[in-house]
């Protein structure tokens, strides 16, 4: 990963409006999908695929590359819009998101794709897989990095916090979680349907070294990333805090996303817009 | 009579005959895998009672303790194969494939992943600890996953050959341990035949064919004797791979026979019982008795008392036999 000057910071910028228009694009086609996460998360796929990845778009097993896996699978069009604008298979094929005999299946199947490192959709599993391949990788002293995309909400789910235990446990330094703090979940916010706060704090009883960014914020993820990978005396975890439906006019708009809103109700019809995009498109959830 | 080419135990019927457990194959098995630098066992705090000790102790390296957290455990197995190491998850079946079924499903099978899960402490032999640690319903729940192949050892000597099959297999792999000490079937020099159906014991003119799965397979076989000495002659057939199933060697058997009966440790439902009624109502339709947990739990006590208890013993077994035969015809 080399310096980011402030011209690479712009080229990203405009790659990551290029992913969230095919984004939405991609959702338009298939009918059904998930909008919110990846779009909150476009800006931290760019700097992985453009900048801080060690990896071949025309050599998706490239023995020494860096692993990114995904845990959160839903929000896999995010993944497969930058694995396109990257080269790994061509744009038009996003057109078949979900639909029969697609190589890109609703939640990532590591089989249908060449990229996707593992298979997620049911949550909480990806930082126990990340943890193996990490933990493979020091037995046959390799040097790449794997970096773990978790969301907030997955934290729910007990065997995360089992991995968490193990990769603390064993000071597993080359790897790092990166944490999507979105703040929503499918039944509301975070914080009402089953909160997690204090989150910094239970991960740093848990033997991690924590750093908080705006995940909006292509120089503060580099930035982190950076940092992270220069400690080597505990795992990192990076508590990146996004906005869900970041770069959506008619959400930026209408509706801030920081802190609570002034509304539940709002809040609620808000965020059905937003997982439909205004009705051009089935939610998972609905 | 006992089949003579498969040179199995010739004091298999002594009063003394000798016993040892099967996870004891385990064990001894994952010792000699251990010279292969790529294979690696795991464990969910259940090192002693899965014998993984002694790998520990001799490749430290790769051994790894996750504690109680079996979905953990498999998840990163997952992982590890992804890095292309060969690993054993090791821990009691309730539990594993139990707790951790969907982690399972959706890392190691949905990626036809090289993880061998090893469930030990399966069926009522189980004993004292009772229903809660007592796995029997692990072979309906893995039977359905494609792709995963399902070994069942009837005894200690066959349970090490298994163990070590499984590591040559590419892809995922359920092996099925016991507890108790359980009588030697085999010997050193039976054949383990991946895939394939064994018959133990043969008669000529057999009348029955009775399948059965791990060391419960030695009550089938004092059943069969007994029942010769009685007039009925019947086939025992080993099942030791329960998927993929030797589905032309089970139509065979039964073509010999006309009338089956199936015996497991395990419900009654979805095991052993249910493949052999899959293949059969397909192929061969014939009256079939199943020898198993009859849709219930059981509790804590002897190994021996429940069997005896829960229907799954010798004469349970001959019970059964007769009552096929009425409707055979």
């Amino acid at each position: 990963m080399g310096d980011l000057s402030e011209e690479k910071l712009k080229e990203l910028e405009l790659k990551a409006v290029k992913i969230r228009e095919l984004i939405i694009s991609m959702l338009v086609e298939a009918g059904s999908g998930h909008s919110a996460g990846p779009l909150g998360m476009a800006d931290i796929f760019t700097a992985f695929y453009f900048h801080i990845l060690n990896h071949n778009p025309k050599n998706p097993n490239l023995v020494d590359r860096d692993r990114l896996i995904l845990s959160n699978g839903h929000i896999v069009p995010v993944r497969y819009a930058t694995m396109a604008l990257a080269g790994y298979f061509p744009i038009e094929e996003l057109k078949t998101l979900r639909k029969i005999n697609s190589r890109l299946q609703g939640h990532p199947h590591a089989g249908s794709l060449p990229g996707l490192e593992t298979t997620s959709g049911p949550l909480g599993e990806g930082l126990s897989q990340a943890i193996g391949i990490s933990l493979a990788a020091k037995l046959d002293g390799k040097k790449f990095h794997t970096y773990c995309l978790t969301s907030d909400g997955e934290h729910q789910e007990g065997n995360t916090w089992e991995a968490v235990m193990f990769a603390g446990k064993h000071k597993i330094n080359n790897l790092t979680n990166i944490i999507d703090r979105n703040n929503i979940q499918i039944d509301g916010f975070t914080e009402d349907v089953m909160p997690l706060e204090p989150l910094r704090e239970k991960y740093e009883a848990f033997n991690w070294h924590v750093l908080e960014i705006d995940g909006n914020n292509i120089r503060a993820f580099v930035d982190a990333v950076r940092v992270a990978r220069a400690i080597y005396e505990k795992p990192v975890c990076i508590i990146a805090h996004t906005i869900p439906g970041k770069g959506v006019d008619f959400m930026e708009k209408d509706f801030h996303w920081h802190g609570m809103p002034p509304d539940k109700k709002q809040a609620k019809k808000a965020l059905s817009e937003l997982r439909t995009l205004q009705g051009k498109i089935v939610s998972e959830h609905e | 009579m006992l089949n003579p080419y498969l040179k199995l135990n010739p004091k298999i019927f002594d009063k003394d005959v000798e016993k040892k457990a099967t996870r004891d194959g385990y064990g001894e098995a994952l010792i000699e895998l251990g010279e292969n630098p790529n294979v690696v066992v795991l464990t969910g705090d259940l090192s002693e009672s899965t014998r993984c000790e002694e790998f520990a102790e001799k490749f430290p390296e790769r051994f790894f303790e996750v504690g109680v957290a079996e979905q953990n455990m498999a998840a990163i197995a997952a992982g590890l194969a992804e890095g292309g190491k060969i690993p054993f998850i090791s821990s009691y079946a309730a539990f594993s494939p139990g707790k951790n079924w969907e982690t399972i499903r959706t890392t190691i099978i949905y990626n036809h992943s090289n993880v061998k899960i090893a469930g030990h402490h399966a069926g009522i032999m189980t004993g004292p600890d009772g229903a809660t640690h007592q796995a029997t319903e692990d072979i309906a729940i893995t039977r359905p996953w494609p792709g995963i192949q399902i070994l069942v050892a009837c005894d200690s000597i066959e349970a090490k050959k298994a163990t070590i099959e499984a590591a040559k297999i590419k892809g995922p792999v359920y092996l099925r341990y016991s507890r108790d000490k359980s009588p030697i079937i085999t010997t050193e020099g039976t054949p383990f035949e991946l895939g394939k159906l064994q018959t133990f014991w043969l008669s000529e003119n057999p009348q029955v064919s009775i399948f059965a799965t791990g060391y419960i397979l030695y009550y089938a076989l004092l059943a069969a004797k007994e029942l010769e000495e009685e007039g009925i002659k019947s086939l025992v057939l080993n099942v030791s791979t329960i998927k993929p199933a030797d589905e032309k060697g089970i139509i065979a058997a039964v073509k010999e026979t006309g009338a089956v009966v199936t015996v497991e440790d395990h419900q009654v439902a979805g095991g052993l019982g249910g493949l052999i009624s899959e293949i059969l109502a397909k192929n061969f339709p014939a009256p079939i008795e199943f020898i198993g947990l009859q849709d219930t739990f059981a509790e804590s006590g002897k190994p021996e008392e429940l069997i005896e208890k829960y229907g799954m013993g010798k004469n349970a077994i001959k019970k059964a036999v007769k009552k096929v035969l009425k409707r055979s015809v």
